[in-house]
């Protein structure tokens, strides 16, 4: 049961945010700027810097929908987003992204903790300035979502199938469109 | 020096909202409605919690800045904040806020932490609904900012209190949404 009366029957991130519709407005327009705006990033990579950084944090509810965001912008390849939780070294992804995951993790951790040699391996591996900003920007941003949707004791399925159809929308029409 | 390359003579999270305009705004409206926007606890109560989430994630710039803005909201007193960031459980505050501060320490180590408890002694000492809300959201905001920060390792002054002192009074009476940019760049030179 939710900390606070939230509205019933919404799961995860949208009780609060139809609870708090003010700050509901900047929080999905933060992450449609770093998940779905302009980018030399795809949106399936940056949904996956989402994901594992939430998976990292436990939360059920945002690695669950952004894990199948990802898995919906790489042709439904669910087993690609169970590769990068389990090890982001190993799994199939560029070496850019590799080096990219390894500063979200580090800032999920804590952000002093992103060493210059962190910096170095991914620009070697090919990432601007932007891509490094949004990287830590979209770590540092899931440490909040994560908390605000635990913090509350908030309700998620369990269920990976239940999170399909929400993805396929949230592909499609974005986080300002499709959640009111 | 920062992983990347930030505008110069801009202060902690300053340099990086000018470096990307666009996500700026967003977090810029965020802590505006936070802690200047409409709501039961005061601003001042609200940078108190924000500035004791900052220190605990030991982020210079943010636990420095919004020190001083709770001061600046506070009549420019820097008592009840720093008694709070020294030690919140014995701090002369109202026993509303010492239990929004538990479930704000509580967020800062993982949102999960928060027990049912915590929520209960909360309303027991007055805590409403949407005050409860805010104090999970401003704690889990600002380990979202103190990353920011410290994880693109911005530039941070230490020890200029005249810089941070009138950043927080920019901050208290002038607010998130209208950049600094001019004081900053004369203070940062």
């Amino acid at each position: 049961m939710p900390h606070i009366a939230l509205p019933e029957g919404v799961p995860g991130i949208l009780g609060p945010m139809a609870f708090r519709p003010e700050t509901a407005k900047p929080l999905n327009e933060l992450a449609e700027t770093l998940l779905r705006g302009p980018s030399t990033l795809s949106p399936g990579e940056r949904e996956l810097i989402a994901a594992y950084v939430s998976s990292r944090n436990d939360c059920l509810f945002c690695q669950s929908i952004h894990g199948a965001v990802a898995a919906y912008h790489f042709d439904g390849n669910e087993q690609l987003v169970l590769d990068v939780k389990r090890s982001a070294e190993r799994a199939p992804v560029s070496d850019k992204l590799k080096a990219l995951l390894a500063i979200a993790g580090e800032v999920q951790h804590r952000g002093k903790h992103v060493t210059a040699g962190e910096i170095e391996r991914a620009r070697q591996a090919g990432a601007t300035d932007l891509e490094i900003h949004d990287t830590v920007l979209i770590a540092a941003a899931f440490c909040m979502y994560n908390r605000y949707v635990d913090g509350l004791g908030t309700w998620a399925p369990r269920e990976p199938e239940a999170y399909r159809e929400p993805a396929a929308t949230l592909a499609r029409e974005g986080y300002v469109a499709s959640v009111r | 020096m920062p992983h990347i390359a930030l505008p110069e003579g801009l202060p902690g999270i300053t340099s990086a909202f000018a470096f990307r305009p666009e996500t700026a705004k967003p977090l810029r409206e965020l802590a505006e409605i936070l802690l200047r926007g409409p709501g039961s606890l005061t601003s001042a109560e609200r940078e108190t919690i924000a500035a004791f989430v900052s220190t605990r994630n030991d982020c210079y710039f943010c636990q420095t800045s919004h020190r001083a803005a709770a001061a600046h909201h506070a009549g420019g007193s820097y008592e009840m904040v720093d008694a709070v960031r020294l030690d919140s459980l014995n701090a002369p505050v109202s026993p509303k806020l010492k239990a929004l501060l538990a479930i704000a320490g509580k967020v800062q180590q993982g949102g999960k932490n928060v027990t049912p408890e915590d929520i209960q002694r909360a309303r027991q000492e007055g805590a409403t609904e949407p005050e409860i809300h805010d104090t999970v959201l401003i704690a889990a905001a600002f380990c979202m900012y103190n990353r920011y920060v410290d994880g693109l390792a911005t530039y941070t002054p230490v020890d200029d209190f005249k810089l941070y002192d009138e950043m927080g009074a920019h901050m208290a009476h002038e607010g998130y949404t209208r950049p600094a940019g001019e004081m900053h760049r004369e203070a940062g030179r």
